[in-house]
């Protein structure tokens, strides 16, 4: 199930990081991950041959190491590459962690990495309550625990019709929900993210149309889909506080609003969800959200996304693709429903 | 060289500022991984800008009896028209690349583009006729042509507000300034005493 290269022609590589140069520096942030815990005296692991023999110009162009919950960064360093991956070109870590659309920290793509150091990720806690056999509050650690990670790379499709691709690191949603065990009842998923005004200055904002906290939702079949993924980790490093830390979903075949981040509950319900985006302007979003080039937002096309980054000269102007590009994985979960109207 | 003359030397640079500072982080890659949004969205608020400025004269000289003000309004309305010029070339050639069907297709579905179309085609349509000659040739047809400029002003804070998607803030501040400007304008505020000089 590799998913195919679609449109390698259309992106100017010269602008982006190549890939053997992120496998170089994953290697990199591994072994210098693995030095701040031996350092941490977390894990033994004196090699430092393999130190000397990383190369110099990579260490200058290297990933700033994310600060973090050590036991965290042990567990997402353990992951290994999986087959949900992509030939195009990785969207650069500076682009990834420095523009992002996190309400909870400024409506502004810059303010997240700006505002998010006020976020407290550790302990992190996780509410499981609804349609399951083991509701209860869990510590993150504990959900973690039974599952090993997967590195996926995904494209990611914002609903303001820019995109990047991104190298995930995470566990299937699938996973986690089958260890508290959901009821028959079980139809649908609901997201919540943490509301504290005070770690989140966003929500303090008073012109916004947005109501805190922020909720999103999933149908059952889309949540144990295995594409859908829960993330931990971005980079080959945990997940820094603006891209969601410390427990996000990525939903690839959907909009970049219902990847929900910094999850603090998920409820498993009978009822479809009041999700955000939708409640706030249900014309223009919908509880679906699944990426479609012929259902354009009522302001703006969806038939063209900008892949970042672009630059003035070369806009990287790419057609947007029916589920994202994921339409052999995920189209049988839509067969007969009409999708200008579930948009 | 006089007083008004020797200040407009120093606005007409002023008025150049913003220009530069974006075009110098376009070329130093500084806008962002998506600077076609940047540079756009940057030149529509500098028009912007610049309009409130223009429509701030009359009520500026009033309160402060200093009638030689005039003299700048003209230039601060060319610059709005400059700065909405440079935005629509942005959105054309950065964000659309030059696909006019998109643009066809834009004008026809989405209202916000509509909206600061007019808006545009109201300030081109006055800077046409700012200069003294035209002045003279459409007498006192100019100064009801010339009211379009608050028709312009309410569409430019109408298109702004139409394409943000959450976050009213921007939008409103300007909206609230124009709101006053207008305001200041009505005959019975315009008496006030505490306002005229």
């Amino acid at each position: 199930m590799l998913l195919k290269i679609k449109k390698r022609s259309d992106i100017s590589s010269s602008e982006i990081t190549p890939e053997h140069i992120y496998h170089d520096r994953r290697r990199f942030m591994q072994q210098s991950g693995r030095f701040a815990l031996a350092g941490l005296g977390l894990v033994l692991a004196g090699c430092s041959q393999e130190g000397e023999a990383i190369d110099k110009k990579l260490q200058a162009d290297a990933i700033p190491s994310q600060p973090g919950p050590a036991w965290l960064k042990k567990k997402v360093l353990e992951f290994k590459p999986n087959v949900y991956t992509t030939t195009e070109a990785l969207t650069p870590h500076k682009d990834v962690t420095t523009y992002n659309n996190f309400y909870e920290f400024g409506t502004g793509k810059g303010d997240p990495v700006r505002n998010a150091h006020t976020l407290k990720t550790d302990p992190w806690s996780v509410v499981i309550e609804g349609e399951v056999a083991k509701p209860g509050r869990y510590h993150l650690e504990d959900i973690l625990k039974p599952h090993s990670m997967e590195e996926r790379i995904y494209r990611l499709r914002c609903v303001e019709a820019w995109s990047m691709v991104i190298p995930w690191i995470g566990i299937p949603l699938a996973n986690i929900l089958k260890q508290f065990e959901p009821t028959s009842k079980a139809r649908f998923v609901e997201f919540t993210t943490l509301h504290d005004p005070e770690q989140m200055p966003g929500q303090q904002a008073s012109f916004g149309s947005l109501d805190w906290p922020y909720v999103e939702g999933l149908r059952i079949d889309e949540a144990m889909n295995p594409l859908t993924l829960m993330a931990t980790g971005l980079y080959g490093d945990i997940l820094p506080n603006q891209n969601g830390a410390p427990f996000r979903l990525v939903v690839p075949w959907k909009y970049g609003f219902k990847s929900i981040k910094s999850i603090v509950k998920i409820r498993l319900t009978e009822q479809q969800p009041k999700t955000t985006w939708e409640t706030s302007a249900p014309k223009e979003y919908g509880f679906y959200a699944n990426v479609n080039p012929e259902v354009d937002h009522p302001r703006w096309s969806q038939k063209n996304e900008r892949r970042l980054p672009s630059t003035l000269l070369s806009p990287n102007r790419i057609e947007t693709h029916r589920f994202n590009g994921y339409e052999e994985e995920v189209a049988d979960l839509y067969k007969g429903m009409d999708l200008s109207r579930f948009y | 060289m006089g007083f008004v003359a020797r200040i407009k030397w120093v606005v007409f640079p002023l008025s150049l500022l913003p220009l530069a500072n974006l075009v110098s982080k376009a070329v130093n890659n500084n806008l962002g991984p998506d600077p076609a949004n940047a540079l756009t969205h940057g030149l529509g608020e500098w028009a912007l800008i610049f309009l409130l400025l223009s429509l701030s004269i009359s009520p500026a000289r009033r309160i402060t009896g200093i009638g030689r003000l005039i003299r700048f309004r003209r230039m601060l309305g060319l610059f709005s028209l400059f700065y909405a010029i440079l935005h629509l070339m942005a959105y054309l050639a950065f964000m659309l690349a030059w696909q006019w069907q998109t643009l066809l297709e834009d004008l026809y579905k989405r209202s916000y583009i509509v909206v600061g179309a007019f808006a545009l085609s109201i300030l081109i349509a006055l800077g046409v006729t700012s200069t003294k000659k035209m002045m003279r040739r459409l007498g006192k047809q100019w100064s009801q042509l010339h009211r379009l400029v608050y028709v312009a002003a309410i569409l430019a804070v109408v298109h702004f507000l139409w394409l943000v998607k959450s976050d009213y803030t921007e939008p409103l501040i300007y909206g609230s300034i124009l709101m006053l400007l207008l305001t200041l304008r009505l005959h019975k505020v315009k008496r006030l005493p505490f306002l005229n000089r």
